[in-house]
């Protein structure tokens, strides 16, 4: 509101606007402006929204396969409730699919294969919203791992990220209650997992099943009870918070990627009206007719293979959709827990893994940029994104966590794996045991030590210039590489990163200052103006000063890391 | 050649001629090595005779010289001749190398040296006869039998085979084999036999009728149109994948096509 | 107004702009050189190019009618039952067109407006001055002084009882909401329990039947190494969802193995038939049905996460994350020969729960 104040110089520079020549489009449009703006004022809005600009990169990109993958299925999924019956009584199947007529099937496993066998369009249609699910929770998470990675979720962005996290954990939930509405073999086997997870929470447990399931599994209301959060609860609270995080976004503007000319207090790029509405809107179809030939070409959840549920019934590869997978792991690859207390019982071999991880992943996720903060003691807004080997401790965090995920989806596909690779089911699941707590580590350590030497590789470019190839030779007999000054722009851009206050820094206590140094203490920090100055008045000096540039470079970058570790530079 | 001189101090070069040479001698070693494929001459007189000639040479070093079984093969008095049929028509049997599963081969048999064998085994203790067409041959099923045929199968078979008879995996390395391509006859020697891990499916529980529409199911399942590329038929997992290869994948590289700029002078 | 986030739009040219601008700011050592000046695109440099991409663009969109009518004859012309061959795989003619065309329509529409975007528009970069997220200080005071008047005005501050009994009254409310999920199932009272997951069809002399085909099982019939999916001869009187809430409790296997190579304890010495053993078939972990039985190794193993039973020692658990040995049945022979079940389960089957006295259950080397 009081902000533009400080646009009053610019505001005086008058805005290159086209000529407004009044050519037949604009008088045509001037009388519905004038009719729509004088009943809802969209002029204003318009002024404000049509020449917003939006910065351009491939990864700003993903969140908006989510949202389209989000309208895609709402459409596909509108068409499929025309047929769809979301009913667990008992009927004899009489249609077109000659290998299962006869059989005694539920009307909701009726009506999908009615739908994929006897309307017309209505295999696509099903494909379709299948496997827009799978890119819509697909898109989510390369979303977020950008934003993770870029540190984009940094004030002011914070609630953004919680809701893009509520958005993530609804997105899984909406997924399976959508692979559970079929009602076939395999969604059937999904829902006897997800009874004996119920189950299994300590205290009111059964309560808990017998609540879900209108009492014993299956019961006969837990697909109309799914149908209703499938189709109305859960898709009326995702599109809630999709209005709430676009409408941050907008407040926001989008974050942008260091590069000449952007700072933290401008964004640069297209503005929406009209290169990013082609662009986007654009990409909408783009999604929209990949995700059709997707649904024309590859076949997806062929339930009439699998057959109707039937609860003595199962079929090796019994799996849940990719991203309910890495739960699935967990559970395979746990140890076989549990604790008999009195004429109780405490099932820690699926509570822990089931309830216990999805709860630790939602929460360890919406709490990190807290956890960053109080770590960092940053209280900046930030607008420029980082590069992720400015950040190595975050970065490795990312990368641990991309590690343990991707362990425990091998675990749940550890059966399909055992068969692919000629491998034993058993080592796959004991090395695994072991791994998911390791390979993590592991990941932590390597990730953080290349993000290290990225690092000294961009100081080494900014001090020294990049490596031109040319080996001369001095006259004492030493060779030396020439190196050449980088530009402006890209000094500029490998400098622009946030760096931390310096530590010890005054008025933090002793265990703050052990996690700040353990966090960032590593960093190595930007040259000053001096030394970029000092660095490129020595470089014209002449190269191969001491008969071996590299080494004088070397010992340079490593004294400039141990003084940052050591003392405090104001 | 200038290229490979250039090259010949290159850091790779040395596990690239330990590689070649690793193949080198390989391939020498097949083509020298005789064909270990029996020649043993049919010079008796009866079927049974010619079969245990064929066994001493084959069989015996594993399961004994009269079949009675050792520390490295079981026992075949009286796992019938329909055992005999499966086990070396499907080149399982015999075992190239000791391993956990005995694993689908080619035969190297002709009809008559199993048939001969065949005879020797079921000589030895009564077991299941190879079958007659009539047993197995899945013709002139209603589709009503088909469709129940569905529901054997998958009471029966889909736990260990999967839904659409891709496989699936045992413990321990051991595995189901995909019953694609599998004809007939030897499902229903499988059934009764239960070689290796399988289980047994005598005829008096699983009828001959309950085979063939079982047979018919599987293969009228390979024949019924799909709605695209089954991705191998083993469910989620590959779906996942393909989701994020194709899916995820494609959609990223038109991004970086719509977020680079148009072509500059 | 909703102008909160920068309503001005400064917008400048920045090929103009470009100018490096220096930074008082420490923490950025490196002058800013402002945004690149880009050089003309090939389609504004040159007529042709630009041609070609005013003619891709147009036929971008010109093919998706083509497209479109396709779409609609395919739909009424092609049958369902008419299939392309392709390999061994069978696709569906007219999915597979209709997905075709209605997929590359709509991937034109997309491609076009992008290549529109791309090549034909305007495409200079430009610069929009951003402002911090919060209000300015004035602002976020009169704010404050406005919730502060509101409450002064409402009186609140001398009848403090209002505002407590109001939050209270909409406190209380939960309770109505949350009564009126109480009915969204039976309550598991040990009484319910005992009739419903604790326990099963099964009960003396109900004979064992084949899954499927109902046939009842002769014990001679059964060769060592058999395995038989088999459910209560009962089961035929449910249907609807009480078969299928009875058959996920009632269904078992029951295998032939040798009587000498397996371990049979004392108190199960009845339990079998000449070494026909049955089993519970629904997984102590979390219920899938099991089958993967290995007849020499006598292990059982769950294909949807791997816990593995040794059905020949009492079906105690030898891998994986099940905890509990999965539930035998006690079986007998009828005068007939068939077998029967001679009680129901002694346990309770399926995946464990909180109330469960799992103190029954057969553990490795009891008697």
């Amino acid at each position: 509101m009081a902000k533009p104040a400080a646009l009053s110089e610019e505001r005086t520079v008058p805005p290159t606007e086209p000529e407004r020549v009044p050519g037949p489009v604009l008088k045509r449009l001037a009388g519905p402006t004038a009719w729509a703006d004088e009943r809802t004022g969209a002029a204003g809005l318009g002024k404000y929204f049509l020449r917003k600009v939006f910065p351009d990169h491939w990864s700003f990109l993903l969140g908006e396969i989510a949202l389209y993958s989000f309208v895609i299925l709402l459409l596909t999924g509108v068409f499929l409730t025309l047929w769809y019956k979301p009913s667990m009584a008992e009927i004899e199947y009489e249609g077109s699919y000659q290998l299962l007529r006869g059989v005694a099937v539920s009307e909701a496993f009726a009506s999908t294969l009615d739908i994929s066998f006897d309307i017309r369009g209505g295999l696509l249609m099903r494909q379709v919203h299948h496997w827009s699910a799978m890119l819509f929770v697909a898109a989510m998470f390369a979303h977020m791992l950008r934003v993770f990675f870029t540190g984009a979720f940094r004030k002011p962005r914070e609630i953004n990220w919680v809701i893009g996290v509520a958005l993530l954990s609804l997105g899984l939930i909406e997924g399976f209650a959508g692979y559970s509405l079929p009602d076939d073999l395999l969604s059937g086997t999904g829902l006897r997992f997800v009874d004996g997870l119920i189950r299994s929470i300590p205290v009111v447990g059964t309560w808990a099943e017998f609540f879900v399931f209108n009492g014993e599994f299956p019961g006969d209301l837990i697909i109309s009870r799914l149908y209703m959060a499938h189709i109305l609860l859960i898709p009326g609270i995702l599109l809630g918070l999709i209005a709430a995080h676009m409408a941050l976004l907008v407040y926001h503007k989008h974050t942008q990627y260091p590069g000449p000319g952007r700072t933290d207090k401008n964004v640069v790029g297209y503005p929406l009206y009209p290169i990013y509405m082609a662009k986007a809107g654009g990409f909408f179809f783009i999604v929209f007719g990949v995700t059709v030939l997707m649904g024309a070409t590859m076949q997806i959840n062929p339930l009439w293979t699998y057959g109707p549920y039937n609860p003595s019934q199962v079929t090796a590869g019994s799996q849940p959709d990719w991203y309910m997978g890495w739960v699935e792991g967990a559970i395979r690859i746990m140890p076989g827990w549990e604790s008999h207390i009195g004429g109780t019982t405490w099932s820690w071999n699926i509570f822990l893994p089931g309830v216990g991880l999805l709860t630790l992943l939602f929460v360890l996720l919406g709490v990190y940029p807290w956890v960053e903060a109080w770590l960092t003691g940053d209280k900046r807004e930030h607008h420029v994104l980082e590069r992720p080997r400015a950040n190595a401790t975050r970065t490795a965090f990312g990368v641990a966590g991309i590690t343990c995920f991707s362990l425990f989806m091998i675990g749940g596909g550890n059966d399909i794996i055992a068969v692919m690779f000629n491998l034993s089911l058993n080592t796959i699941s004991v090395v695994l045991r072991w791994a998911v707590f390791l390979g993590p580590v592991l990941a932590f350590i390597i990730t953080k030590r290349i993000c290290i030497a990225l690092q000294r590789t961009d100081q080494e470019r900014l001090l020294h210039g990049s490596e031109s190839g040319v080996i001369q030779r001095s006259p004492v007999g030493g060779y030396s590489e020439d190196h050449r000054p980088i530009s402006q722009g890209e000094a500029y851009t490998l400098t622009h990163h946030n760096e931390y206050p310096p530590l010890p820094a005054e008025g933090v206590s002793k265990r703050q200052l052990q996690a700040r140094r353990w966090f960032y203490g590593d960093n190595m920090s930007k040259p000053t103006r001096a030394e970029l100055e000092a660095a490129a008045s020595h470089g014209h000096d002449g190269d191969g000063h001491d008969g071996d540039g590299h080494g004088g470079n070397g010992h340079e970058v490593a004294g400039r890391e141990s003084r940052e570790l050591s003392s405090s530079r104001d | 050649m200038k290229f490979l001189s250039s090259r010949r101090r290159h850091r790779a070069v040395r596990p690239l001629l330990l590689v070649a040479a690793l193949f080198l001698t390989g391939a020498l070693y097949t083509v020298a090595v005789p064909d270990e494929r029996s020649s043993a001459d049919a010079g008796t007189s009866t079927q049974v005779e010619e079969g245990r000639a064929l066994f001493a040479v084959n069989c015996s070093s594993c399961h004994g010289l009269n079949g009675e079984g050792s520390s490295e093969g079981p026992s075949l008095v009286g796992v019938g001749a329909a055992s005999v049929d499966f086990q070396v028509e499907t080149g399982r049997m015999p075992l190239a190398a000791p391993v956990e599963q005995a694993p689908q081969k080619e035969n190297i048999f002709s009809r008559e040296d199993i048939d001969a064998m065949a005879a020797y085994v079921a000589s030895l203790g009564p077991g299941p006869e190879i079958p007659t067409e009539a047993q197995y041959d899945p013709e002139g099923l209603t589709a009503e039998q088909i469709a129940e045929g569905g529901e054997l199968f998958r009471t029966n078979c889909s736990a260990c085979h999967n839904f659409a008879g891709s496989g699936g995996a045992l413990p321990n390395g051991k595995y189901a084999p995909p019953l694609e391509g599998v004809t007939p006859k030897h499902i229903w020697e499988a059934l009764r036999t239960g070689p290796q891990q399988m289980p047994v499916f005598s005829e008096e529980v699983i009828t001959d009728e309950n085979v063939r529409m079982m047979i018919a199911y599987l293969q009228s399942l390979e024949e019924e149109p799909t709605g695209g590329l089954t991705l191998g038929g083993l469910g989620p997992v590959s779906e996942g994948l393909w989701a994020w290869i194709v899916g995820i994948g494609g959609l990223c590289l038109f991004a970086v096509w719509i977020a680079s700029k148009g072509a500059r002078k | 107004m909703s102008h909160t986030g920068g309503s001005d739009i400064s917008v400048r040219d920045t090929r103009t702009s470009a100018g490096t601008t220096r930074s008082d700011d420490e923490r950025f050592p490196v002058d800013n050189p402002g945004v690149e000046h880009e050089p003309p695109r090939w389609t504004d440099a040159d007529p042709d190019a630009g041609r070609s991409a005013y003619t891709f663009v147009v036929g971008c969109f010109a093919l998706v009618p083509v497209l479109a009518i396709a779409f609609v004859v395919i739909y009424f012309a092609v049958p369902q039952d008419v299939f392309i061959d392709v390999g061994s795989n069978h696709y569906m003619a007219q999915h597979l067109l209709l997905g075709l065309t209605l997929g590359l329509a709509i991937l034109l529409i997309g491609v076009g407006a992008v290549q529109w975007a791309r090549l034909l528009m305007d495409d200079t970069e430009r610069t929009e001055e951003r402002h911090t997220a919060a209000s300015s200080a004035e602002t976020r005071t009169a704010a404050i002084d406005i919730v502060y008047q509101g409450l002064q005005e409402t009186n609140l501050g001398r009848r403090k009882l209002i505002g407590r009994s109001l939050l209270g009254a909409l406190g209380v409310l939960v309770a109505p909401a949350a009564v009126l999920l109480a009915d969204l199932g039976p309550w598991p009272t040990a009484r319910v329990r005992a009739e419903t997951i604790e326990r099963t069809i099964w009960g003396e002399g109900v004979r064992l039947v084949n899954d499927v085909t109902y046939e009842p099982i002769l014990a001679a019939d059964l060769e060592i190494g058999q395995l038989v999916n088999a459910e209560p001869e009962n089961l035929q009187e449910f249907h609807g969802h009480h078969l299928q809430v009875e058959r996920a409790k009632a269904a078992i296997i029951v295998v032939r193995m040798d009587p000498n190579s397996i371990t049979i304890p004392e108190s199960r010495s009845s339990w079998h038939v000449n070494g026909i053993l049955s089993y519970s078939k629904i997984c102590t972990h979390v219920g899938c049905p099991i089958s993967l039985w290995e007849q020499q190794t006598h292990h059982l193993l769950c294909p949807c996460h791997q816990s593995t039973f040794d059905l020949g020692n009492s079906g105690v658990v030898v891998f994986g994350p099940a905890a509990r040995s999965l539930p035998q049945l006690p079986i007998s022979t009828d005068a007939e020969g068939y077998l029967i079940a001679t009680s129901d389960f002694t346990v309770p089957v399926g995946p464990s729960y909180f109330e469960r006295d799992s103190r029954n259950d057969y553990e490795d080397g009891d008697a």
